[in-house]
């Protein structure tokens, strides 16, 4: 690229926004999901403030990546996309060889001795990065061989991922690579024949599935046929959530979140004690806060002038959506349990890290638009 | 450049708008779920929550105390706690890993629990899938808190109380004992368990997974104590009964023996004590022969001890006065094919000597000069073959027989006082009617109880017949029961006891039925010897002398003051 091009992309805004390479907008919905995910984190942990110091921290470390990569130029992840990418296929690689295995599962790189990391979370990232680099300079919609190609890169990753085995960061990842593919505008024929292929190997699948994956797909049909066993976590988020009622029991007052009856309720399945706690008003509010945020990326992902820009922001914007229904879902009954957190309200992991550097490239993506062509 | 054109070509804000639409799709099934768990299903859910939170939980009602008549306490309910486990939780834990730390807690709770590490884990391992095992029940609660600070999983605490009984043997008899559920299940405790055990509460508690109670909502109803029982019983009389009759019961190596004694006023019962007896507060080799209280539940042929009831009824009748003489020569009597017989030939006696000698001649041929059915009656009148309605479960009625011809030989030997069964308890309160001048009442176990009463002799007959109850301790085969100070009236008897196959020749039992002091009976007595094998010993010699010791005690306990010329005499005779 020539060095106007670059010029091209340097910001003409003017004000704290502009002058940051900031989205007001964004950054407060963000700040208000997490202040409230912070107090339903306080409730959930008994009201511990060590854990709720943590949280905080991590995501005060994520604005501050986010802030960062805001000043970023898209340019710059243009050109790093394929390098990224590699990088991070590599050190999943790694992960298959020499990662460190927590609870049956091997995620994590070691660091040091100390700090462990987690590739697949950056993959969140790279993959949409590179498919979206890759289809910048094409001819849009693909054609299939493109797409075919694209679909098995996605593929392997996703197997890749699901096989040490983290289901939940697997689906995300399909879900950011399928979001571009959607977006470079194939034909709704290919969509749907994709669509109805998957259906009809969704029992392949199913072999493929380990066997705690396929009782948590028997135990979503029905989770009453093992109360004790599979089904206890759906049936206690269920009556954790319903007993809420519209207005809930009021904050800390909850009683299945409490008493040790709701697994997981710090991390996957916060969102039950703030159905018992604050009731459904609760929960729809933090909704509207997580659509609104989305809205925000579609209107920035509109606002985009280039292809790598627009491919690239939406899929981030879906892809925080998709994490949004997953998480939700699972707790509420309608999809089986994937080990995945809820977007800035869920305690700990790396992910929040993840989805703030996501909002990071959106800003980038948003405030470096103007001068593009 | 060329490919934002393209883009936009191939519909790319189409594209962002269907995808928005489905998420806006999505976001709409997502909250008609949510409004359908928080709005539609909430009851439904709620409820399941609170089933599975809320719980009832019982309060142990405190069990009342058992008093003796002055409030000293006889059965008294300390705080206990009850550890249980439930075992499938406890293995589910890593308790049982072998990581060091968790071998020392499980050592730890062994050693609290008494079992050594291994028995501990053989003792748990067939209860694994049972949900509840009382671990030990009824812990000092320094202790049991002990354990719970170790913090295991599936090891939980119960409030109960635990029943003591500060008097221990001496009283055990009378005031019985409860089970480990608190629960009465001998004596007193037992006859009055409605009144003691009180009713439990119940209160709703929050409960977490682990059945740990968090928070407690509220007492739906809150535990109603156990009433206080007082009962007659002096534990001072009762002590010094238990000690006279224990030192006899082993000295004269009987079976067993009963001491009762009563307050006249009242007619209720200041002590009753068993030989053998037993611990309630150490019941682990109870031996089940020494628990009853053979004072109410044991039966026996009286003898002579009832001759001065067939002497009220002859006086009674008009027939025959005190000082009316019979020939008891020459010392034996054909009665159909029986020989009635006296130790030697009395000659002619008195009525009063008849009793003095307990004379078997004598009184049958009294009895056979009466209506056949008029001793039986009177000894009816008296109680004998009836309940004492003391409410005491486990008490005997006696046997008293209705025969519709009496043949000479029953009413010989009736008169003399074989051929009916009374309790020891029942022998005391029919000289208790003797005591009252005549009067009848009923016995009783509980302090402030009087019973009914009805009048059986005249006023004159039941004081000759307590004259006459004074010449046996001052002449007669009673002498071993006088006490020094006061005058004693009172009968001894020495029954043979009833074996196999007939009447045993070598053991017997001896009676001392009796009251102090003659003028104005405070006490009356009765004191039973079962058993014993000693030759040529009977009732004046075995019973009398622990009639006489208890007895004087008893009188200097309740400030009865002697009698100012008999203690003159006595110095006198001390300075001659």
């Amino acid at each position: 690229m020539s060095r106007e091009y670059v010029r091209q992309f340097q910001s003409t805004k003017t004000g704290l926004g502009g002058r940051f390479h900031l989205d007001i907008p964004m950054l407060f919905l963000l700040l208000a999901i997490c202040a409230f995910g912070l107090l339903i984190l306080y409730s959930a942990t008994g009201q511990q403030s060590a854990p709720v110091m943590s949280q905080g921290l991590k995501m005060l470390i994520g604005i501050g990546v986010m802030i960062s990569l805001a000043q970023v130029s898209p340019v710059v992840f243009l050109h790093l996309a394929p390098w990224t990418f590699i990088g991070g296929l590599l050190l999943l690689l790694l992960v298959e060889f020499h990662g460190v295995e927590i609870q049956g599962s091997r995620r994590w790189l070691r660091i040091g001795g100390l700090l462990y990391f987690q590739p697949s979370e950056l993959m969140k990232l790279f993959l949409p990065m590179v498919l979206a680099w890759y289809f910048n300079d094409r001819h849009l919609p693909p054609p299939p061989r493109y797409l075919f190609l694209s679909l098995v890169f996605i593929g392997l990753l996703v197997v890749l991922v699901a096989a040490q085995p983290d289901l939940g960061t697997a689906l995300i990842l399909g879900a950011s690579g399928i979001f571009v593919l959607l977006l470079t505008g194939i034909s709704w024929r290919i969509v749907f024949s994709m669509f109805g292929a998957g259906l009809v190997s969704l029992p392949l699948f199913w072999f493929v599935l380990r066997d705690y994956q396929q009782q948590r797909i028997l135990t979503l049909l029905n989770p009453e046929s093992s109360p004790l066993g599979a089904g206890w976590n759906i049936i206690q988020s269920k009556t954790a959530i319903g007993s809420g009622g519209l207005l809930g029991k009021g904050l800390f007052a909850g009683t299945q979140s409490h008493f040790d009856f709701l697994p997981e309720r710090q991390t996957d399945f916060i969102i039950a004690v703030i159905g018992e706690e604050l009731g459904l008003v609760g929960v729809l509010l933090l909704l509207s806060f997580y659509l609104a945020l989305v809205t925000r990326g579609v209107f920035i992902s509109i606002a985009v002038q280039d292809t790598f820009g627009r491919l690239l922001s939406g899929s981030i914007t879906f892809t925080f959506f998709v994490y949004v229904f997953i998480n939700i879902g699972m707790v509420s009954g309608i999809l089986p349990v994937v080990g995945l957190p809820l977007p800035f309200v869920s305690y700990g992991g790396t992910s929040i890290l993840t989805l703030f550097a996501g909002f990071g490239i959106l800003m980038s993506l948003h405030t470096h638009r103007r001068m593009v062509l | 450049m060329k490919a934002g054109n393209q883009a936009a070509k191939h519909g790319w804000k189409g594209r962002v708008y269907i995808l928005g639409l489905i998420v806006v799709l999505i976001s709409v099934a997502m909250t008609t779920r949510l409004i359908y768990l928080q709005v539609f299903d909430k009851d439904f859910l709620q409820d399941k929550g609170d089933a599975r939170t809320i719980r009832m939980e019982r309060i142990n009602a405190h069990r009342g105390i058992i008093q003796d008549r002055s409030g000293k306490p006889l059965a008294v309910s300390t705080p206990a706690l009850s550890l249980w486990a439930n075992p499938a939780r406890m293995l589910a834990s890593t308790l049982f890993s072998e990581h060091p730390p968790e071998q020392l807690r499980l050592a730890q709770l062994a050693t609290y629990l008494n079992y050594d590490v291994e028995a501990f884990r053989a003792h748990l391992y067939p209860l694994r899938h049972k949900t509840f095992v009382y671990l030990q029940r009824h812990m000092p609660p320094a202790k049991a808190r002990q354990v719970l600070a170790l913090k295991i999983p599936g090891i939980y605490a119960e409030r109960e109380y635990h029943r003591f009984y500060p008097a221990g043997e001496v009283a055990s008899h009378i005031v019985g004992f409860t089970n480990l559920d608190d629960k009465g299940i001998e004596g007193l405790e037992k006859s009055f368990d409605s009144v003691l055990a009180g009713i439990s509460g119940k209160r709703k508690v929050l409960k977490n997974q682990r059945g740990e109670i968090i928070r407690d909502i509220m007492p739906v109803s809150e535990a109603v104590p156990g009433k206080t029982l007082r009962i007659g019983i002096d534990l001072r009389i009762q002590y010094l009964a238990y000690r006279e009759l224990k030192s006899a019961v082993s000295h004269y190596r009987a079976d067993s023996g009963s001491l009762v004694v009563l307050d006249v006023a009242t007619g209720q019962v200041l002590a009753m004590v068993n030989q053998p007896s037993y611990n309630p507060n150490d019941r682990v080799a109870l031996d089940y022969a020494s628990v009853r209280n053979r004072a109410l539940t044991d039966t026996y042929e009286p003898g002579s001890t009832v001759k001065p009831f067939t002497l009220g009824v002859a006086l009674q009748s008009g027939l025959f006065q005190p000082d009316s003489l019979i020939d008891t020569h020459p010392g034996f009597l054909h009665v159909g094919k029986h020989i009635v017989m006296d130790p030697k030939d009395y000659g002619l006696l008195e009525l009063s000597q008849i009793i003095a000698h307990s004379s078997q001649v004598g009184i049958s041929k009294l009895a056979l000069q009466l209506n056949e059915h008029d001793i039986r009656d009177m000894f009816q009148k008296l109680g004998f073959g009836q309940s004492t309605h003391t409410g005491f479960i486990g008490e005997s009625a006696g046997y008293l027989p209705d025969h519709r011809r009496w043949s000479d030989v029953d009413r010989v030997t009736f008169a003399y006082g074989y051929g009916l069964l009374v309790t020891p308890l029942q022998l005391a309160a029919a000289y208790l009617t003797i005591a009252k001048g005549g009067i009848k009442t009923e016995v009783n176990l509980l302090a402030g109880a009087v019973g009914e009463s009805v009048r059986v002799f005249p006023a004159r007959v039941a004081a000759q017949i307590k004259q006459m109850l004074g010449r046996v301790v001052t002449e007669g085969t009673g002498t071993k029961a006088a006490i020094a100070g006061y005058q004693v009236a009172g009968k001894s008897g020495t029954v043979r006891i009833m074996g196999p196959t007939g009447y045993q020749e070598t053991k017997h039992l001896a009676f001392f039925v009796g009251m102090v002091p003659l003028q104005a009976p405070r006490l009356v007595a009765v004191v039973v010897i079962n058993g014993s094998e000693i030759e040529g010993e009977g009732g004046g010699t075995l019973a009398a002398p622990v009639f006489s010791r208890v007895m004087s005690s008893a009188l200097r306990i309740l400030n009865v003051p002697p009698q100012r010329e008999l203690a003159q005499t006595r110095s006198q005779r001390g300075g001659a």
